[in-house]
């Protein structure tokens, strides 16, 4: 396994600095409570398909249409722990 | 002075395709493969940017439009990236180019020109750009109240052209995109944002911005690289 359970959180919030250009101190910010998807502006629909991508790239995991719901994005901890899931599984 | 851009173009299939050049030296002649599709549109200006910085250093910089993108003539539902492979080298000797520089998804066809010197910046594999292009068709279906499968659309693209966040795509390209990796090459230097190259993923990003830093730190290091190449 590539991945340190703990490091899955760093990826995620680098990633919401590369591919969303969050402030890194907005980031740097954020709880399992933040929420992300109609909270984050930066975080529209169409950002989403390169957050994915870039997730799956950086994972080393594959992420169906299946996984995608609306409470995938709702906040930082749910992003975190549906990463988490699926490097672990 | 600040460079002055000026256009050139190179023959392909019949057509004219653009050069977009800065810079007048004749000793570096590089010639830049932009990545691909939505990202080459979010890439463009920190690019031109930077190939100005390299005119002042009297580096000549040469940006090509691809076949069937921007203002070329030829569809872009008819290319695939064998055939923009083919135009890179045409492009290459028709510009005399001397040295080959690539970002993203370029390093997918700039082997068309494999004689020369490359650099490639955050090397794309082509089955993660389609991808996100194939999501972005999803993404914008749903929001229109369509639900169209990734197992839909990739059948659709084997049967016709399909649009992928705005670009009309053709059999042969879709194909070629989804094994696409970077080819080896002997003499290619390789370098990672944000290790070998400050800057960010613009290319990333849901709009288009531009970022002086990194254009600067791109021509700094096409200018050092460029002129080591030559010995």
């Amino acid at each position: 396994m590539p991945f340190v359970p703990d490091s899955v959180e760093t990826v995620l919030r680098d990633l919401l600095v590369d591919v969303l250009g969050v402030a890194p101190a907005t980031v740097a910010a954020m709880t399992d409570d933040t929420p992300l998807f109609g909270a984050l502006p930066e975080l529209d629909s169409m950002a989403v398909a390169g957050l994915l991508t870039e997730m799956e790239d950086r994972l080393e995991i594959i992420i169906d249409d299946d996984d995608i719901d609306g409470d995938l994005f709702e906040t930082f901890g749910s992003l975190v722990a549906f990463a988490k899931a699926k490097v672990d599984g | 002075m600040t460079a002055r851009a000026h256009y050139r173009t190179f023959p392909y299939d019949g057509q004219d395709e653009h050069v977009l050049c800065l810079g007048e030296g004749s000793a570096r002649r590089i010639l830049i493969v932009p990545p691909l599709f939505d990202e080459m549109n979010r890439m463009r200006r920190t690019l031109v940017q930077a190939m100005r910085v390299l005119a002042g250093h009297g580096v000549t910089a040469m940006l090509i439009d691809l076949p069937g993108t921007n203002e070329s003539l030829a569809p872009l539902e008819a290319q695939s990236l064998a055939i923009w492979r083919t135009a890179i080298g045409s492009a290459a000797e028709s510009l005399a180019a001397s040295h080959v520089a690539s970002l993203r998804g370029g390093a997918l066809i700039d082997d068309g020109a494999a004689g020369l010197p490359h650099w490639r910046l955050a090397p794309a594999k082509g089955g993660v750009l389609l991808k996100t292009l194939l999501r972005t068709r999803i993404t914008g279906d749903r929001e229109a109240g369509r639900a169209v499968s990734e197992a839909e659309l990739r059948a659709a693209a084997s049967a016709g052209p399909i649009e992928l966040a705005g670009n009309r795509l053709g059999p042969a390209m879709v194909a070629d995109l989804a094994d696409a990796v970077p080819a080896k090459l002997a003499n290619c230097a390789e370098r990672r944002l944000g290790e070998d190259v400050a800057g960010a993923p613009l290319w990333l990003r849901a709009e288009p911005g531009d970022d002086a830093a990194m254009a600067e730190a791109i021509a700094e290091d096409l200018d050092r690289w460029s002129a080591a190449c030559d010995g």
